[in-house]
């Protein structure tokens, strides 16, 4: 059954552990505040309440703590470590990440047995990943330029100008909730692999999330 | 007086020069419309404008001295509901000061001539006042197979805009249909409906969306111009600020049920009663903007929300078909059943990956993994 790994490496640094968890928990916020000013639920009991008014403030302040998150993680791909680097996230770019990805691909499978070792990211989650930053950006312009209708003609509405031309403005709500059930689907197929990567790998994947240290079993070429 | 004539407003120097008529104010006068009537009728298209009260006498001031401009005015494919809303109006006889203020050369609705007698009262227009009138156009435009979907007299809507439009000073584009295309353009939209901006490219156009357009907006809309001798300051949809520069969201009277969290759930229910907020039952009002809730109609009387049916969103573009379902905050998803939500096909997209994962899950509890050779300690 298990063996020790040998390898002790740290892989993820303090800023790409900090986005991770801070997305976790303003994606939750956004997630419970959002669906309840979709549908909301009539809790006022009297017109000098201010449910609906908070709720949308809680939306509205971790919207803008998982933007800055989300930009400080970009900016991170460009400063920080090659685990924590943009190619990281486009392993079907190269002909060795294609390769990787097909290992991994075909354990998933049950077509091998032997779970490929990945000191970094699981190429195959990264390319999720990838995805999941596109619709994040779609949420995150979506749902300012919501925002900024409150103040027409000003900066951030400005701003967000192309967006009001690409979608109409039921369009863009419809947008913004629709993407939060991919990022629900994501999150239970994320929660999932890191589990199952966990139990297989014996590298610590969850456990690195909080540490920043994976173990492996071979030394890195 | 001849020199803040000069100065302030150039602009009507031009629409007065081609007029041999008399003056606003002693049209008004000779019609018996009360000075007080007239200085009333100054500060409430002062505050339709968005404009301090202190502009009031510049108002009363410029409309007095200004020549009343020639307008026509085109049905296309509409409802005439925009007419019916002018010919309504009645906020402190806005009614009769605006058709007084305005020479209306060409209504087919409600002119006395008809047949080639109307023919010709437009063609003499257009020739005689070119580049000086005011062209407002109600309905959509059709454009499918060169526009032949409508004709008047022989000639297509088409062929008529570019012609009239073309040589005005302004277009005004009133309703939703003359300025997005409205019903007519909704799809399929089986005749080509486009916008007047859409038909007739180059031309300045002023859209007045709304079904109808509130007559309050179109009178202020032109007392801008003949005030200050300009069009008005419009948004990127090339609607006034002054009217469509808020949301209806934003200065709605039932806001403060919204921010406090108490909704009408069922139509009749005692929070209906109540007059709580209509967002649950699909009011559009976040999505649109237009000045319904300060400027109202029917003399100010009412409007949807007051009357206690939520804002379907008729001043936006492709209203038609973007906020509908009325009766529910999220559009369809397109390519589902009617009776499929985005909620419902979320639920099942969640359910779904949950099931594959689990099933994933316990067929990897079940197989028996080849370890590495190397980690096998002896």
């Amino acid at each position: 059954m298990p063996h020790q790994a040998k390898f002790k490496r740290y892989i993820w640094e303090l800023p790409v552990r900090w986005c991770h968890w801070v997305n976790v928990l303003s994606i939750t916020l956004l997630a419970v505040t959002g669906f309840f000013i979709g549908t909301p639920v009539s809790f006022g009991n009297s017109a000098s309440d201010f449910t609906m008014g908070w709720i949308r403030f809680v939306h509205f302040t971790a919207a803008y703590a998982f933007t800055v998150s989300l930009v400080s993680r970009v900016i991170w791909s460009l400063v920080g470590n090659k685990y924590a680097g943009w190619r990281e996230f486009f392993p079907f770019a190269t002909a060795a990440g294609r390769e990787k990805m097909i290992k991994m691909l075909r354990y998933y499978m049950f077509v091998d047995k032997e779970v490929p070792e990945t000191v970094g990211h699981n190429p195959l989650a990264t390319t999720a990943y990838t995805a999941l930053f596109a619709i994040y950006v779609l949420m995150i312009l979506t749902g300012f330029s919501l925002y900024a209708e409150h103040a027409p003609g000003g900066s951030m509405h400005k701003m967000l100008g192309p967006v009001y031309s690409l979608f109409s403005n039921q369009g863009m709500r419809l947008a913004h909730h629709a993407s939060m059930w991919f990022v629900f689907g994501f999150i239970i197929n994320h929660i999932y692999s890191a589990w199952l990567m966990d139990i297989k790998e014996h590298g610590s994947e969850i456990s690195s999330m909080f540490s920043g240290y994976k173990f492996t079993v071979k030394k890195e070429k | 007086m001849g020199t803040r004539k000069d100065d302030a407003v150039d602009g009507q120097q031009e629409l007065s020069g081609h007029s041999e008529e008399y003056s606003v104010g002693e049209i008004l006068k000779k019609r018996g419309v009360s000075r007080r009537d007239f200085l009333k009728f100054c500060s409430a298209m002062t505050a339709a404008m968005s404009l301090p009260t202190a502009f009031a006498p510049t108002v009363a001031q410029a409309l007095d001295e200004v020549k009343r401009p020639t307008l026509v005015w085109l049905n296309f494919q509409d409802c005439t509901g925009d007419s019916e809303a002018l010919l309504r109006a009645a906020n402190p006889t806005v009614g009769e000061i605006i058709l007084d203020i305005l020479s209306v050369d060409y209504h087919e609705t409600i002119m006395a001539a008809a047949g080639h007698q109307a023919d010709e009262a437009l063609e003499n227009t257009i020739t005689k006042y070119k580049g000086k009138y005011i062209c407002v156009v109600e309905g959509s435009i059709s454009m499918k197979d060169g526009g032949v979907y409508g004709c008047t007299s022989g000639k297509t809507h088409l062929e008529i805009a570019r012609r009239v439009c073309g040589s005005a000073a302004a277009t005004i584009a009133i309703g939703t249909c003359a300025s997005y295309g409205g019903i007519a353009a909704a799809v399929p939209n089986p005749t080509g409906a486009a916008s007047v901006s859409e038909a007739v490219p180059g031309t300045t156009v002023i859209n007045l969306p709304g079904c109808p357009c509130n007559a309050d907006n179109l009178t202020a809309t032109i007392v801008h111009y003949l005030v200050f001798g300009k069009i008005p300051a419009m948004d990127s949809k090339g609607r006034p600020l002054f009217a469509y520069g808020k949301r209806i969201h934003d200065n709605c009277e039932r806001r403060p049920h919204f921010d406090a969290g108490q909704y009408v759930e069922h139509w009749g229910d005692d929070a209906h009663r109540k007059g709580f907020c209509l967002y649950k039952m699909g009011c559009k009002g976040p999505a649109t903007f237009h000045n319904c809730p300060t400027q109202r109609y029917n003399e100010k009387i009412s409007w949807p929300v007051a009357a206690g049916h939520g804002c379907a969103g008729c001043s936006e573009p492709q209203f038609w078909d973007t906020m509908s379902p009325l009766y529910r905050r999220l559009p369809k998803v397109p390519g589902f059943g009617i009776e499929h939500t985005a909620d419902k096909i979320g639920l099942g997209l969640v359910a779904g990956a949950g099931a594959a994962f689990a099933v994933h899950g316990a067929l990897n509890a079940l197989r028996k993994d080849k370890e590495p050779e190397e980690t096998k300690e002896g």
